[in-house]
């Protein structure tokens, strides 16, 4: 981030766009002065309030991942926390606390354990310990990329009843912007390296300039009141028409799947059908059982209950008989790719390019015909500049790209993806949409586990819904 | 998952003792047993020690439940002693080049018994014992920097978190095509590539916990206030004085006894 003038009001309700990499991150964290002195270069003043943000007790921030945020066992020692730090009196902690976590919307009381929460229910506790100090500056980071759509909406509401009872001013950066409209009254645009491109009220800069920013990796909302249609449709090309099903290449009966010790099947009784050409969409609420689905899919798990069956087309004669996850490692990943929610868990070496390089030589291709799948998938993702980077390095938009990219190098018949859309700029996701859509006509098999309603509509020629680990309904669209 | 969770029965008379008391009511025992090399001293605690557990609200068959694999180990460490010890006094049974006496069986014995009269305390207390009392009480009662104890507390916090990531890049692994098969070196590698993995995604997580905590204020240079007061009263000391004096009394019946042998002589 550099050359960024930027001012703004009390009481200002401020959403940062930007594409990956554009330092919105890096400028609320500036904003609440989360900088030591002796990190990274610095160049000119920031100032909030009139003065340098370090330990500043009236800024809040709240961040992406809701178990990063999490001090405290319990759920109102954890609002307390804060409380405690900019030493609020004894006596008047329980108070805020117990206001906070009802302005917030907070479902259980203060003794409820805080490593029984959902995702969202953690999100909204660290809103609840953000807002119990009172603060007149609240700094969301991407709040809800993280979050199913139920859990982000129930966050959002959450915000906007906090900003309902005070005056604080917000700054939010997300990359969902069409949710987040109603409590946005002023949108500032950043771009990587060249400041602040574009800056106003929403309706203003989205129908000015909307093409431009769409162009560059923001999302653009369909302007208030005006089309109801979904973003994808909006914005996105959908992928050519669906070809014919082709052979099936892998069949789940009666899967199931319990975790060691855990008193409740994670998975129950599901029958699955995956073919080549065509994108299989598995939906559901956050602990239905979604991940585990793929887990047993992508050979990486043994099922409890029932069984996963490949086909010779896809395991060749020599596998047939075994079950994908009694394969060795070396086959399962020229057969089938998968790409986990959480992408830091699958790199393994210190350079983009070696991570890319791993898959193809360990099934035993050539020097020069791995370097030339290496190149191919650099370039087609828009990695080449970062070949020599580390991966753990990278934006989260970059590394998502990479997980992916490092699934494809093997050159997988299926591919199966855990939420490859989560907190993805426009671009990422579009391109995502695209190269999935392509694998899906060139034969593979694509399943996707996924929350996102909009990359669904685009992609998915099928849809299984899992409701707490058993297979609702699956719909194949026409 | 949860992690060392209280498994007493908080409402029991000691258990419900000040922490930081419980600890270093702990820390004086375990000292007491480290004065004297002899069976006697550890035996007269390890009495007394199974004599209070109920107070602290402990089940000994729960207890024994959790317990076993520690007891084996501390058994097979004291074992070594039996054949590899010093071979004093007459020889009571001959395997080959392998002799026990009655020297090395006084040792094994010794060996085991104190293991067993240091672990009883420690368990007695972190059992009972929730960590954010612990916590709290460390800090208001002795004084410890909250920047060390709550980042202690928090980080603790992270344990069960990192059990699901050993997990997934066990799983990432597989599906990245490295597999160890059956090749015992090969494990080796990938066990210890995996290990490396771990720290670096745990560096990562505390860092973000990190600065989650910095946003909160944590260790901002303001005096901290303390939402959950620990009281240090009277029965907390009487607990510290009580554990002094099973040390005591232990120590002087080995001296009674005539078997005490001073650690340092």
């Amino acid at each position: 981030m550099r050359g960024v003038d930027l001012r703004i009001e009390r009481g200002e309700h401020v959403l940062l766009l930007g594409p990956s990499g554009a330092g919105k991150s890096t400028l609320l964290a500036a904003l609440g002065g989360l900088h030591a002195e002796d990190s990274g270069e610095q160049e000119g003043t920031i100032a909030v309030d009139g003065a340098p943000p370090r330990h500043r007790a009236a800024t809040a921030m709240l961040f992406q991942d809701p178990e990063a945020q999490i001090v405290m066992a319990r759920t109102g020692d954890d609002v307390a926390f804060g409380l405690e730090n900019i030493g609020v009196p004894a006596a008047e902690i329980w108070p805020r606390v117990v206001a906070a976590m009802r302005a917030v919307g907070f479902p259980y009381g203060r003794e409820h354990r805080t490593d029984a929460l959902s995702g969202g229910e953690q999100q909204r506790l660290a809103l609840a310990g953000a807002i119990a100090a009172g603060p007149d500056l609240l700094l969301l980071d991407e709040p809800t990329a993280n979050l199913d759509p139920a859990s982000a909406a129930v966050v959002r509401e959450s915000v906007g009843r906090a900003l309902a009872e005070s005056d604080a001013t917000l700054v939010l950066v997300e990359h969902r912007v069409a949710d987040w409209l109603p409590l946005i009254d002023r949108v500032v645009v950043l771009t990587a390296g060249g400041g602040v491109i574009a800056d106003g009220p929403p309706v203003v800069v989205f129908g000015t300039r909307g093409e431009e920013l769409a162009a560059a990796g923001v999302w653009v909302p369909g302007l208030p009141g005006g089309s109801t249609r979904s973003l994808a449709d909006v914005i996105v090309p959908r992928p050519p028409a669906s070809h014919p099903a082709g052979d099936l290449l892998l069949a789940g009966e009666g899967l199931g799947f319990t975790h060691p010790g855990a008193s409740r099947p994670a998975l129950s009784t599901v029958d699955i059908e995956v073919r080549a050409n065509r994108a299989l969409a598995v939906t559901g609420p956050s602990g239905s059982g979604k991940s585990t689905l793929a887990l047993l899919l992508g050979g990486l798990l043994a099922p409890t209950q029932g069984s996963v069956r490949a086909t010779r087309r896809l395991a060749g004669a020599s596998d047939a008989e075994k079950p994908p996850h009694r394969w060795r490692a070396p086959k399962l990943a020229t057969r089938i790719g998968s790409v986990f929610q959480n992408p830091e868990h699958q790199f393994l070496t210190g350079r983009v390019r070696h991570e890319l390089a791993l898959g193809p030589t360990g099934a035993g291709r050539t020097d020069a015909d791995v370097m030339s799948t290496v190149d191919g998938l650099l370039s087609k993702l828009h990695l080449d500049h970062l070949a020599d980077a580390n991966p753990y390095t990278l934006s989260g938009g970059e590394q998502r790209r990479l997980s992916v990219a490092t699934a494809l190098a093997a050159a997988p018949t299926v591919l199966v993806l855990d939420e490859p859309t989560f907190g993805q700029d426009r671009r990422t996701w579009t391109e995502l949409l695209l190269l999935l859509g392509r694998l899906r006509d060139e034969g593979c098999a694509v399943v996707t586990v996924t929350h996102d309603t909009d990359l669904v509509n685009a992609l998915a020629d099928a849809t299984v819904v899992l409701d707490a680990g058993r297979a609702l309904d699956t719909a194949v669209r026409t | 998952m949860r992690f060392a969770e209280p498994i007493a029965d908080a409402t029991a008379p000691l258990a419900r003792r000040n922490p930081t008391a419980k600890v270093v009511a702990a820390m004086l025992l375990t000292l007491c047993l480290a004065v004297s090399l002899d069976p006697v001293t550890p035996a007269v605690a390890i009495a007394v020690e199974l004599a209070v557990l109920p107070l602290f609200g402990l089940h000994y068959r729960a207890l024994l439940r959790r317990l076993w694999p520690l007891l084996l180990t501390s058994a097979l460490a004291s074992a070594s002693y039996l054949f590899f010890g010093q071979k004093t006094g007459e020889t009571v049974a001959a395997f080959g080049p392998l002799t026990v006496t009655t020297g090395t069986l006084d040792s094994a014995l010794s060996l085991f018994l104190r293991l067993v009269a240091v672990a009883l305390p420690s368990i007695a207390v972190f059992a009972s014992t929730d960590p954010t009392d612990l916590a709290d009480s460390l800090v208001q009662n002795a004084r410890a920097k909250p920047r060390f104890v709550i980042g202690a507390l928090a980080a603790f916090r992270l344990l069960p978190l990192l059990a699901n990531d050993w997990e997934m890049l066990r799983l990432a692994r597989r599906a990245r095509g490295v597999d160890a098969g059956r090749n015992p070196l090969a494990n080796v590698r990938l066990f210890a590539s995996t290990l490396f993995a771990l720290l670096v995604i745990a560096v990562r997580r505390g860092t973000r916990l990190a600065t989650a905590m910095d946003a909160r204020g944590f260790d901002s240079g303001r005096p901290r206030s303390a939402a959950r007061t620990q009281r240090f009263g009277p029965a907390d000391a009487t607990l510290i004085a009580a554990s002094g004096m099973v040390g005591a009394v232990a120590i002087a019946t080995s001296v009674y006894a005539g078997t005490f042998a001073p650690l340092l002589s």
